[in-house]
């Protein structure tokens, strides 16, 4: 690595520099410093990474980091591929924040993966045996003490009752001949054997829980360093039939559902993550309760958003040409309070608004002497959450209103103010649409963020208010908090059907937000 | 200068990068430590780790025992704070294989936490058993197996302002009408100070619905609350949606959505109302009220059923994927059953023991605690299946419906058939 390190290879571009006819730049300290940095931070990256990844196994991933590094070492290093020192970086990045994300999305759609259905199937079968093992009905507490007989881990048991003490190992129960019992039940030394201190004991934790000492009715197994049980699993896994016998069984493996399902239909706790083909999508088209409310929702949504997007826009443009007149005084001041919206976290500024809409007890009522039930009504929630989007939306677009009218030439108005034009008729004629060159890319993207605005419902209205005879959809649900609580309130998390959703929501806004940009190319066609 | 740029952008970027990794993993805390600490630390150099993960409150009572106990079987031990989504991240990181030894959380979790294969049954001796008070025991059992160490018991109960109202109401409908009169003689201005909210709150109503007749679940033949018979929409259940439509906005006032979570308690402490539903975390505010109250359970309605408010139990738990297994038995069956150790844990975050010894003890210097205790003696332990997940919303709701002055059988009805709908009974 080292002779093409710029640093070192300096003496080397001169003469070639002389020789060659295309110019060569110098190397500045800055340029040596940063590309020395980059390496350094790629090597640390690999090096920070490896040991975790080779811990796991995870071969695949450690192949990908050795492959990106290599790349990234490789580009940095020469002095060819100029254009791809500046689009590697960025393609990572794409690949690493946009592109991985979306495919797992789409992955877990094909999947149950949720609550139940987390881990694989040899964890369930896991789970479902540790579960099933139950104290052997009658059997003592044996006090334990783990001791050594040679190299071989084995077990001092005694019964409280009879004080009596045995040997635990692999093949079974043995006498215990010679034993000292201590007070505390525990035996603290027997002929042959060396009893390990706690300490020793708990370095050998592993091989304690590992040893099963087996009994006519089960095995006794370590609970914890000083105590034994002897019990019995209910449920025990057989290869041969893939199911699981033992009560209420057998339990057979339903590849389809990821479950041991028996004759009656039940089916055991603990399940395993399986592949569900279109089952996700297909719910969410042919469930009654999100098919069934689907058209109102979504009109909903498309008015919570095109109200929000045009009320703020409207509201942050008005302040900003107000702020813009040339003899508007103090407007430093005006954008700093206006801005403060922006400025404060706008989750605890939610949870204020919905406090402040409270019927008894809110700022609103109080101030108003009103005695409306804001949040409770849903004409009013609706305009509440509205509202509320407007308070902590219209700071941004004053912030870019005022960009893109800085970029508007005063004398643009000032020519159309001679030729006779009054105010609201330059406005609408010249700056209007230049300001909408400008903004409309942002407008909607406002309008895909203000979609799937979920803090803005969740943190306010949490969907309410809620009709009585549906407690699915309520009044200012949008598509993203209407699924949300589909998805993960009422079976707990299901990861595979929210994917499916997400890749459903995510349609609809790019479907959207296709269309509104063709039709904004078209508009720029016309002004530019 | 576009090459400096480019250096400076692409280091910006992968500094960034290297940043993103580092919090990429939120879920897993100490992802790479307690990964990295086992593979580092063979046998021969010590008796390993024991990671515990706790709630903030937990952490600073906990500390000196674990250490304790570290110090005892030459171990070291984390505790670590965990503050927000304590199950979620539980899960996520137990699949992961980045989870603790040892997880403290409460009991209705445990139905999830075993469909997920995330913690193993924990073996007590009957003496064990025998010394946690009955409803701790019960709340901890799951499917016939003890799933967690209790260490704190916790229900609401019937907080009262005896400055204003100096006699324990009998009965619900004695209570509203002390309230009522309280409200007319302009001493107060609420009648009850119970959070329902927009959404509803089923934690806090639930004493009412079940003392109006209402019930959540049928139960098998185990015991357990069955998850195939769902009885929201029974008609013991529509009756006491009545009751709480009575209770209501439309009727005696005593309801209000417009009571919260955010100011129930803070009302009773600002001397606006003379009855408090609340559980012991109230207290702290309570008491800077600086007036005089007692705690008593909640009453019924006449000729009502007992009105059983849930109890939930804090309990250490024994994650199935730690890496030091052995030891977290230990911790859990044999170490923090320690009267010592739940005393502490008492005095960092004061909810009633589980021990019935130390609850004892306790009871001498904070009478609350017994109080509380007693009013949840004969509550329902939380369900701790996976499906009561499927009831807080709709039950919620169907609540603050009623509460409105809506249909209690519509509400009733839509309740359950959203229940059944998400449970595919």
């Amino acid at each position: 690595m080292a002779p093409d390190v710029p640093g070192t290879a300096e003496p080397a571009p001169r003469p070639r520099r002389e020789s060659s006819s295309r110019p060569r730049r110098n190397l500045t300290t800055a340029f040596v410093v940063s590309r020395i940095a980059v390496l350094a931070v790629a090597a640390a990256i690999l090096l920070y990474a490896v040991p975790p990844l080779a811990a796991a196994g995870s071969w695949f991933g450690l192949w990908v980091l050795g492959a990106a590094t290599a790349v990234i070492g490789y580009l940095y290093l020469t002095r060819r591929f100029i254009p791809a020192k500046y689009l590697v970086p960025g393609t990572l990045f794409l690949i690493a924040f946009q592109i991985f994300p979306v495919l797992y999305t789409m992955t877990t759609a094909f999947t149950n993966f949720g609550d139940g259905h987390r881990g694989d199937k040899q964890a369930a079968v896991v789970a479902i045996e540790t579960g099933s093992v139950r104290q052997a009905p009658g059997s003592p507490e044996y006090a334990l003490t783990a001791a050594l007989r040679g190299g071989e881990l084995v077990f001092l048991l005694v019964d409280p009752d009879t004080k009596q003490a045995r040997l635990g190992t692999a093949e079974g129960l043995e006498p215990l001949a010679g034993a000292q019992v201590g007070i505390t039940g525990k035996v603290l030394s027997a002929p042959g054997l060396t009893v390990l201190k706690a300490p020793e004991a708990a370095a050998r934790a592993k091989d304690i829980s590992a040893l099963s000492v087996p009994t006519p009715d089960g095995a006794i197994k370590a609970n914890g360093l000083s105590r034994a049980v002897e019990g019995k699993a209910a449920l025990v896994y057989e290869p041969a039939c893939d199911c699981v016998r033992g009560e209420g069984g057998p339990w057979t493996a339903d590849e389809g559902q990821g479950y041991f399902v028996n004759a009656a239909g039940e089916h055991l706790a603990q399940g395993w993550q399986v592949n569900v083909g279109f089952d996700n999508f297909a719910r969410v088209l042919t469930n009654p309760t999100i098919s069934g409310y689907f058209a109102g929702v979504f009109g909903w949504n498309v008015v919570f958003a095109l109200a929000s997007v045009a009320g703020t826009f409207a509201l942050g443009m008005s302040v900003a040409l107000a702020l813009h007149h040339p003899r508007m005084r103090g407007t430093k001041i005006y954008r700093i309070a206006i801005v403060l919206p922006y400025a404060m976290p706008a989750f605890a500024m939610l949870l204020i608004w919905r406090d402040m809409f409270n019927r008894d007890f809110g700022l609103i009522n109080q101030l108003f002497g009103l005695n409306v039930d804001w949040l409770g009504e849903p004409l009013t929630a609706r305009f509440a959450v509205i509202l509320v989007n407007l308070w902590l939306g219209f700071p941004y677009m004053f912030l870019v209103a005022t960009g893109a009218l800085q970029a508007i030439p005063r004398e643009l108005t000032e020519a159309a103010s001679i030729d006779g034009a009054t105010p609201w008729k330059g406005f609408r004629k010249v700056t209007l649409p230049l300001l909408l060159v400008a903004l409309t890319p942002l407008l909607i993207s406002s309008f895909a963020f203000n979609f799937n605005n979920f803090n803005a419902i969740a943190l306010t209205t949490d969907g309410g208010p809620f009709p009585a005879e549906n407690p699915q959809v309520g009044a200012t649900d949008l598509l993203i908090t209407y699924t949300f609580r589909l998805a993960f309130g009422a079976g707990g998390a299901q990861f595979g059907f929210a994917a499916a959703v997400s890749v459903f929501i995510f349609a609809i806004v790019a479907v959207i937000s296709a269309t509104a940009f063709r039709r904004t190319r078209k508009q720029e066609e016309v002004y530019a | 200068m576009s090459k400096r740029a480019l250096g400076v952008a692409a280091f910006a970027s992968l500094a960034f990068a290297a940043t993103a990794c580092g919090g990429s993993d939120p879920a897993a805390p100490s992802a790479a430590p307690s990964g990295s600490a086992p593979a580092s630390s063979p046998a021969a150099a010590g008796g390993g780790t024991l990671v515990i993960w706790a709630d903030p409150n937990r952490v600073k009572a906990l500390k000196p025992f674990a250490d304790q106990f570290g110090t005892e079987n030459g171990v070291s031990v984390e505790v670590k704070e965990i503050s927000k989504d304590n199950q979620t991240v539980f899960l996520t990181a137990s699949q992961q294989g980045s989870g603790p030894d040892v997880m403290v959380g409460a009991h209705d979790w445990i139905g999830n936490l075993v469909q997920n294969g995330a913690i193993d049954p924990v073996n007590l001796t009957e003496e064990q058993k025998s010394s946690f008070s009955p409803i701790a025991m019960k709340a901890v059992t799951f499917d016939g197996q003890v799933y967690g160490a209790p260490y704190a018991v916790e229900n609401i109960a019937l907080i009262r302002n005896t400055d204003l109202a100096p006699d324990a109401p009998a009965s619900i409908d004695e209570m509203v009408k002390t309230g009522k009169k309280l409200k007319d003689d302009g001493k107060v201005e609420e009648i009850l100070c119970l959070p329902v909210a927009q959404k509803g709150d089923a934690f806090h109503a639930y004493p009412i619905f079940a003392s109006g007749g209402g019930a959540l679940f049928g139960t098998t033949a185990s015991g357990d609350p069955d998850p195939k018979k769902v009885l929201l929409g029974s008609e013991g259940s529509v009756k006491a949606f009545g009751k709480l439509k009575d209770l209501g906005e439309k009727g005696d006032g005593a309801l209000k959505t417009s009571i919260t979570n955010e100011n129930y308690i803070t009302s009773f402490a600002g001397k606006k109302c003379a009855f408090l539903i609340s559980g012991p975390w109230a207290m702290t505010d309570v008491k800077k009220g600086g007036f005089g109250y007692d705690i008593t359970p909640v009453p019924a309605f006449e000729g009502g059923e007992p009105a059983t408010p849930f109890v939930g139990v804090q309990s250490f738990f024994v994650a199935s994927k730690g890496k030091s297994k052995t030891l977290a038995q230990e911790f859990v069956t044999n170490y923090v059953t320690n009267k010592d150790v739940a005393k502490a844990l008492y005095e960092a975050d004061p909810r009633p023991p589980a021990l019935t010894e130390t609850l004892e003890e306790v009871k001498a210097a904070d009478p609350d605690a017994g109080k509380f205790m007693d009013a949840g003696k004969d509550g329902m332990p939380m369900p701790a299946i996976p499906e009561m997940a499927a009831i807080w919303e709709p039950f919620g709701i169907a609540e603050a419906a009623v509460v409105k002055g809506g249909d209690p059988a519509k509400a009733a009805a839509a309740a359950q058939k959203s229940i059944d709908g998400a449970l595919k009974n």
